[in-house]
């Protein structure tokens, strides 16, 4: 059976004539049952596709937030068999919500990338991205096709439209603007720059396109969701556990932590809901 | 000419040595790593840009450096001929300077207008703040704080230079973590910016690109060796960290099987003690910092801290020319630790009245192992490739401890 929860979102958001929120989360962060909480309650406040973090010693493409967040998560003890069995828990009870892991290439290389593709097939993820795996080192290609798993490809600012349509014809799922040069959650996305790179991507691909890096409020969040198709925050919830971190240890600080970041996701949902389209051109599915 | 079996036509034009190389970056620095390596390639064949490059490394950098038969250190270790590629009389007082002088003069053919450098012992960063200056472009070096404690002569003269420190407090605050802070730089500014990587490691072109800077030691060790001995030698010895000066040296000796090759890794307080930085005796394949070889790390793959005397070896990764190399068993890679390459500092001192930096001082203690055993007319060429008065600190405190 075809693996195509990210087809299938994408085509319901289409009905329904609105972007997608995804949200992102390390993986474990702030810790292992955290973490899975705040994975398990995506969904209902207002997540339309998650990201989740695979924390890596040496993130080269992020910003403070996202490096605090993965050295939080390596310390309570995660990896990427446990990431997969955080999969696994959530796919017990929601099977149409799509899981994307985000990471650096080491961890899934280190693991074997065959046995990575079969054991993540199998908890029930339905796509990657791998920020430092460019079109050009195409090693996961066939693997990806095999076992149906979306390889997901960034595109920057910076890329012109040779590399474009090279970049198109190897992905699959949705692609990711990434909204302007540089790391994670650090500066914000200048809207109209944004919009301006749409009609040239969309000339060369039907697939969804979310746009990411530096979109940090539900305002943002609202003017992105009128012309791209899902709207990536990451940094702006990732900051939130950890301005609830300080100073706490009890189970009910924790409570706490969960409802802030899932509060702010319930919020960033309404706007994009509120969001008009003004866009005439979108995914075909 | 090179032949088609030869070792020296490496790497492929993706960029891969075997299984390793390659260009593991983020999207947003694909299209300037393009730029660059269609740059170099042009620049390459390019008579003007050749003509700049020879001015500049003989009338600024001092050029061609001497071969130096050190017979005092020989006659006491009572076996090898034993002669030093004189790196350490460059100008900046090592050989990093090479790799500069060329990429200094291709980011100004590209037209970039800021340069940014990672810098472990500081060799790289002295090196690049000079040729910096010396082109009046703004430089910005990363610098792990460790680093910038334990290597502090080097830090003043980057600054007397002009150049912006930044200090690096994430991970072990080497050179490691520098070269992370120095990647997040360059994809935030990338189009005015030129990173120039001072070894031979990172995404494609850059192994290729400064193993062919570095070239000129061993080219010139040819020349040199077959005048001062009417032939080439028999062992080379070499220190690696990233692998700069190694493959500077050992590139146009590869295909003369007949020549050892040695690179001595730094393996700190001992292989066993997990306090290294041995990556290619005890790291396993890999992928970091823009290219696959041999790293330090763990069963997930989170990449380990390296630990080393010597700033300049303290690198959890080594170019991925040298992974190959390894695997194709044409280079031997052994290690010492930081009491052995000590030991050397001091000999070495001592004996020729070269203070060497603490990086070589590890190939030394290597040969220190071999000399004795090998015959008076074999003739070994190590790798003098930095001098060491930015040590004598660490020297210090490490006698005192």
């Amino acid at each position: 059976m075809a693996n195509d929860r990210i087809k299938n979102k994408f085509g319901q958001l289409s009905k329904e004539g609105r972007a997608g929120l995804i949200t992102f989360l390390t993986a474990g962060d702030p810790d292992m049952s955290t973490g899975q909480n705040l994975l398990n309650s995506l969904p209902k406040s207002g997540a339309d596709l998650i990201e989740l973090g695979i924390p890596f010693s040496d993130p080269m493409a992020d910003g403070p937030v996202i490096q605090a967040s993965s050295q939080r998560a390596l310390k309570s003890g995660i990896t990427l068999n446990k990431i997969l069995y955080m999969v696994l828990q959530f796919r017990t009870f929601d099977n149409t919500t799509p899981i994307i892991l985000m990471g650096y290439y080491n961890p899934i290389y280190r693991y074997g990338a065959q046995k990575f593709f079969d054991d993540a097939r199998k908890a029930g993820v339905d796509g990657l991205i791998i920020v430092d795996l460019p079109v050009e080192e195409d090693e996961l290609l066939e693997l990806s096709k095999s076992k149906e798993i979306d390889l997901i490809y960034l595109i920057a600012p910076t890329t012109d439209e040779r590399r474009l349509p090279i970049i198109t014809r190897q992905a699959s799922g949705f692609l990711y603007y990434v909204s302007m040069t540089g790391i994670t959650g650090t500066r914000s996305a200048d809207r109209m720059e944004v919009e301006e790179a749409f009609p040239i991507m969309r000339q060369y691909t039907e697939l969804p396109i979310a746009v990411g890096f530096g979109i940090k409020t539900a305002k943002q969040a609202k003017e992105i969701a009128m012309f791209a198709d899902a709207v990536v925050v990451g940094s702006a919830l990732v900051s939130i556990i950890e301005k609830n971190l300080e100073g706490i240890n009890s189970k009910v600080d924790k409570k706490r932590l969960c409802n802030s970041v899932l509060k702010q996701v319930s919020n960033l949902s309404k706007a994009i809901k509120a969001a008009p389209k003004s866009r005439n051109v979108g995914q075909s599915v | 000419m090179t032949k088609n079996n030869s070792l020296q036509q490496g790497p492929d034009e993706r960029g891969h040595f075997g299984i390793y190389g390659g260009r593991y970056v983020a999207e947003t620095l694909m299209p300037v790593i393009l730029e660059v390596e269609k740059a170099y390639r042009g620049a390459k064949n390019e008579e003007s840009f050749n003509n700049e490059l020879t001015y500049f490394l003989k009338h600024y950098v001092g050029r061609p450096s001497p071969l130096y038969y050190a017979k005092r250190l020989s006659e006491s270790l009572g076996g090898a001929k034993i002669y030093f590629k004189r790196e350490d009389l460059n100008h900046t007082g090592a050989h990093k300077i090479n790799n500069c002088i060329g990429q200094i003069l291709l980011a100004r053919q590209m037209g970039k207008s800021r340069i940014i450098a990672e810098t472990g012992a500081g060799m790289h960063g002295v090196a690049t703040a000079t040729v910096c200056a010396l082109f009046d472009l703004p430089c910005t070096i990363y610098m792990g704080s460790s680093d910038i404690e334990r290597q502090s002569p080097n830090v003043s003269r980057m600054e007397l230079l002009g150049a912006k420190i930044v200090p690096v407090t994430s991970g072990s605050a080497t050179l490691k973590d520098a070269m992370n802070e120095a990647l997040r730089d360059w994809v935030t500014n990338v189009r005015e910016t030129y990173y120039l990587i001072g070894t031979v490691a990172g995404p494609h072109p850059f192994p290729e690109m400064v193993r062919d800077f570095q070239a000129v030691i061993g080219l010139e060790v040819r020349e040199q060796i077959k005048e001062l001995e009417g032939r080439l030698p028999d062992t080379l010895v070499a220190c690696i960290g990233g692998g700069s000066n190694a493959m500077g040296l050992f590139h146009p000796f590869l295909d003369e099987n007949q020549i050892n090759i040695i690179a001595v890794e730094a393996s700190g307080s001992g292989i066993d003690t997990g306090l290294h930085a041995a990556s290619l005796t005890a790291g396993e394949p890999g992928i970091l910092h823009g290219n696959r070889t041999y790293l330090l790390q763990d069963d997930h793959g989170q990449v380990a801290e390296a630990h080393s005397i010597s700033a300049g070896l303290d690198y959890p990764g080594v170019g991925p020319e040298h992974a190959w190399l390894k695997d194709s068993g044409r280079v031997e890679y052994v290690s010492v630790t930081d009491s052995e390459a000590l030991e050397a500092f001091k000999l070495t001192s001592a004996l020729e009245g070269i203070i060497p930096a603490l990086e070589p001082a590890h190939a030394v203690a290597h040969v220190q192992k071999i000399a004795g055993g090998l015959s008076p007319e074999h003739l070994l060429v190590l790798n003098m490739c930095g001098r060491g008065d930015k040590d004598m600190d660490t020297v210090n405190r490490f006698v005192e401890t």
